[in-house]
């Protein structure tokens, strides 16, 4: 399944909130626009991202003489892909790489790291995984299994280690083996936990700083939020507190198979100006996709 | 939490409190900015609109209109209707007499069953009760390793049957608790999203089997406007009876905690604040409503307090009034201060406090502590009970001694001598209450205030460490008559020091 028929299925709801205001709409009317506003607020991208959005349209509708709902759907997408930027390489095709795992606890790091890591060994990568989730029960068990099941080597100490000491473990490791993909799960963490992100900062410092070192020749690390496609408004923040913490490079964002539009990741995308890297529109390992913001947007709009 | 929400409302009471008279136009505003910062604060859409519906038109009423202080009714109206839509009522956790009593969580993936499933257990615990906890989730690896290592750290035996179906996990779980005498059963299940038929039938199942007398579905703080498409289908399937918000310790203005009760009409029973087991609390919609208006938890602080203060502590408050203010009292403060959650969550319940604290970007340097408990261990027992005598030579060889400067000695000495001097006025104010007592035996205002703040208080009022304004005006004193204007003055005197 592609990624638009994925999307079109787990974006169904918002699609007929849509459809309902473009359908019905007929004439565009003000309170079309009204309608149309609500409901990109209510798609989670922000009120703020929502007001640009209809206000552009607004515009454009008055330029080009777009007087039906039906002209304005395609202009809509359009005008919505804008906010996404394309990702300059992605680091797990294009290896060698390191890439961490960061994000606020439960947004689903540890299950996209043995996603990703299934997939990249099927596709004849020498993938290395760390567990440098060295606080919450049992974290590293089910790493554990994720690396089994994808016949790929876990890195791991015992839990309560020093998580900056296990990256470091993993990139010898990956050194000695000639790995081309490092993926390193870190432990789930509130950004407003100074500490916690000044540990975390620590963690990718010296992955930064041995991933330089390999035998190879550099290997670019990376470091990726991983964010619930439910989450509200606070997931701006959030990507902001990591950002500025540690300077991510992208975002993956998961469990945009339930009934959440995931538009926090067009805030993100377009606040921050970063790539969105992949999306979880499933529990299957082959469900985790590459992201297109057309196919995202166009899907979202029900073209 | 709710930081954001309260800054924008704030702003705009603020405006509105500059005005003597309020026209339409100005409540209009206000109210686009009370929608406004509801949205952002991810409550949910039709939520805010009947929310502002509702309140402008009790601000709308001549009464408010025309009343002296229209700003503070329009505050007090919103406060109201926040309190309404939290549920006007705390929601406890019932109990039925049955014996295994059993709890259900339910939840989508990542919300937090498993942390609030062991905290859960953990307060139950406390209460004097034996709970169980049996490990439904069979899908996500490691889950029961999760739960097992968390109830072996808090003392509470894990039930899994590994390679079982969950309601058969369930089911023989309830029957181990009978056998070993266990009197409450908490279930954790897998997380499952509300429109897979497949997994939400699986919990239709468990209820079934194991009836449960509590099912409470956990919410994650963050998430967004899909809350109301998610908690209505559980609401259908499971018929949850309560709601436990989970990770409510990050920013996240938790507006899903506002919208779940509305939409569903289910309370709103637990707030997870934190990563240790201790940190499940009872929810209080009229102290979260203040604290989302900025008004501060002065309840809860003085709870706070009197939870931590034991005799020992009362007995040390008293002595202090008789003898003084000692250093080993400084110490014995700072150290409460960080048994309570540290200066940072204490400001954060005080009226104003979470402004301040954003003011102060958020966060506050709480090395300070370490530093001045260093300074304090380096002094000798006699210059702990007579801090006076501590000269040129000494401070040397204590800033020697903690690995400070004598600046910094000098900087606790200061303190100390604020502190003091407050001690000797409340001193003088319970004296005062005393006499009173003696002739009329009528209770005093001040004089109230004074006893009021004494016994747990006491350590309060000076664990405000670098805040002599703040302690030197007794704010805990008042916190009975909750009175708008006060906590407002309050507020100005905290923005006042900002010296800290």
């Amino acid at each position: 399944m592609g990624l638009f028929d994925a999307l079109s299925r787990g974006l169904e709801r918002s699609r007929e909130a849509l459809n309902e205001i473009f359908y019905f709409g007929g004439e565009v009317t003000e309170e079309f626009w009204e309608d149309l506003e609500d409901t990109l607020v209510m798609g989670d991208m922000g009120a703020d991202i929502a007001m640009d959005v209809t206000d552009d349209l607004r515009d454009l509708a008055a330029r080009k003489n777009l007087t039906t709902a039906r002209q304005l759907r395609s202009a809509l997408a359009d005008r919505l892909a804008e906010n996404f930027i394309e990702p300059e390489r992605d680091p797990f095709s294009a290896t060698p790489s390191c890439v961490l795992f960061v994000g606020i606890n439960g947004a689903g790091k540890t299950t996209t790291v043995g996603k990703i890591a299934s997939s990249a060994h099927e596709a004849g990568k020498k993938v290395v995984i760390g567990s440098a989730d060295t606080f919450r029960a049992a974290a590293i068990e089910q790493l554990d299994v994720w690396g089994e099941r994808a016949g790929v080597p876990v890195v791991k100490r015992e839990r309560g280690a020093d998580p900056a000491s296990v990256c470091y473990d993993v990139l010898d490791r990956a050194d000695a083996e000639h790995a081309d993909l490092v993926l390193i799960d870190t432990a789930g963490r509130l950004h407003t936990s100074p500490e916690l992100m000044r540990e975390l900062a620590k963690v990718v410092n010296v992955t930064r700083k041995r991933a330089e070192k390999m035998q190879a020749g550099p290997m670019p690390v990376y470091v990726v939020l991983v964010i619930d496609a439910a989450t509200g408004q606070n997931g701006l923040v959030q990507a902001q507190e990591f950002n500025d913490a540690l300077g991510l490079d992208g975002v993956i964002m998961t469990k945009l198979d339930g009934t959440a539009k995931g538009g926090i990741a067009m805030a993100v995308a377009s606040k921050l100006s970063l790539p969105i890297l992949r999306v979880g529109v499933g529990e299957r390992i082959e469900d985790l996709q590459a992201f297109d913001a057309h196919d995202f947007c166009r899907a979202l709009v029900g073209e | 939490m709710f930081n954001s929400l309260s800054d924008r409302l704030n702003d705009t009471f603020d405006r509105l409190r500059g005005k003597g008279k309020l026209t339409e136009a100005d409540i209009s505003s206000a109210m686009r900015e009370i929608r406004m910062a509801l949205l952002e604060a991810d409550v949910n859409f039709k939520v805010v609109r009947d929310f502002v519906a509702k309140t402008r038109e009790r601000c709308m009423t001549a009464e408010v209109m025309d009343s002296l202080t229209p700003a503070q009714n329009v505050v007090k109206i919103v406060l109201d209707e926040l309190v309404e839509l939290l549920g006007s009522t705390e929601s406890k956790l019932v109990l039925s007499n049955r014996i295994p009593n059993v709890i259900m969580l339910v939840g989508l993936q990542g919300s937090g069953k498993t942390t609030a499933a062991v905290k859960l257990a953990y307060l139950l615990k406390k209460q004097g009760k034996s709970p169980l906890l049996a490990a439904c989730d069979v899908y996500r690896p490691a889950a029961a390793d999760q739960l097992a290592t968390l109830g072996g750290e808090i003392g509470v035996p894990v039930f899994r049957g590994d390679g079982a179906h969950p309601v058969e996990i369930a089911q023989r779980a309830i029957r181990e608790a009978v056998d070993h005498m266990r009197d409450v059963v908490i279930v954790d299940t897998a997380g499952r999203l509300q429109i897979d038929e497949q997994m939400m039938q699986e919990a239709v199942d468990i209820k079934r089997a194991v009836k449960p007398d509590q099912v409470l579905m956990v919410v994650d703080a963050m998430t967004g406007q899909d809350i109301v498409n998610v908690v209505s289908t559980f609401a259908e399937r499971t018929d949850f009876d309560g709601v436990i918000i989970s990770k409510l310790d990050g920013d996240a203005r938790g507006g899903g905690a506002l919208s779940v009760r509305a939409v569903t009409g289910k309370p709103i029973k637990f707030v997870s604040m934190g990563e240790k087991p201790d940190s499940l609390e009872v929810f209080h919609p009229d102290r979260m409503a203040k604290r989302i208006l900025g008004m501060g938890d002065v309840v809860g602080i003085i709870e706070k307090a009197q939870e931590m203060a034991d005799a020992e502590q009362i007995e040390a408050a008293e002595r202090m009034l008789r003898d003084g203010f000692t250093m080993n009292d400084m110490l014995e403060q700072m150290r409460a201060v960080k048994k309570m959650g540290g200066m940072k969550k204490i400001l954060g319940m005080l009226p104003g406090g979470q402004r301040m604290l954003n003011q102060l970007g958020g966060n506050m340097d709480e090395s300070i502590f370490d530093k001045n408990v260093a300074i304090i261990q380096s002094m000798t027992a006699a210059e702990r009970l007579k801090p006076s005598i501590i000269n040129g030579q000494r401070r040397a060889r204590i800033a020697k001694g903690s690995g400070t400067t004598p600046s910094e000695v000098n900087t606790l000495m200061k303190q100390w001598g604020e502190m003091n001097k407050m001690m000797g006025r409340m001193r003088s104010m319970a004296n005062q209450q005393q006499q009173a007592k003696g002739k009329k035996g009528k209770k005093g205002k001040k004089g109230k205030r004074g006893r009021a703040a004494m016994p747990g208080m006491g350590n309060l009022g000076n664990m405000m460490g670098g805040m002599p304004g703040m302690g030197g005006a007794n704010p805990f004193g008042g916190a009975s008559g909750s009175d708008m204007d006060m906590l407002r003055a309050m507020e100005q005197q905290m923005k006042g020091n900002k010296r800290f």
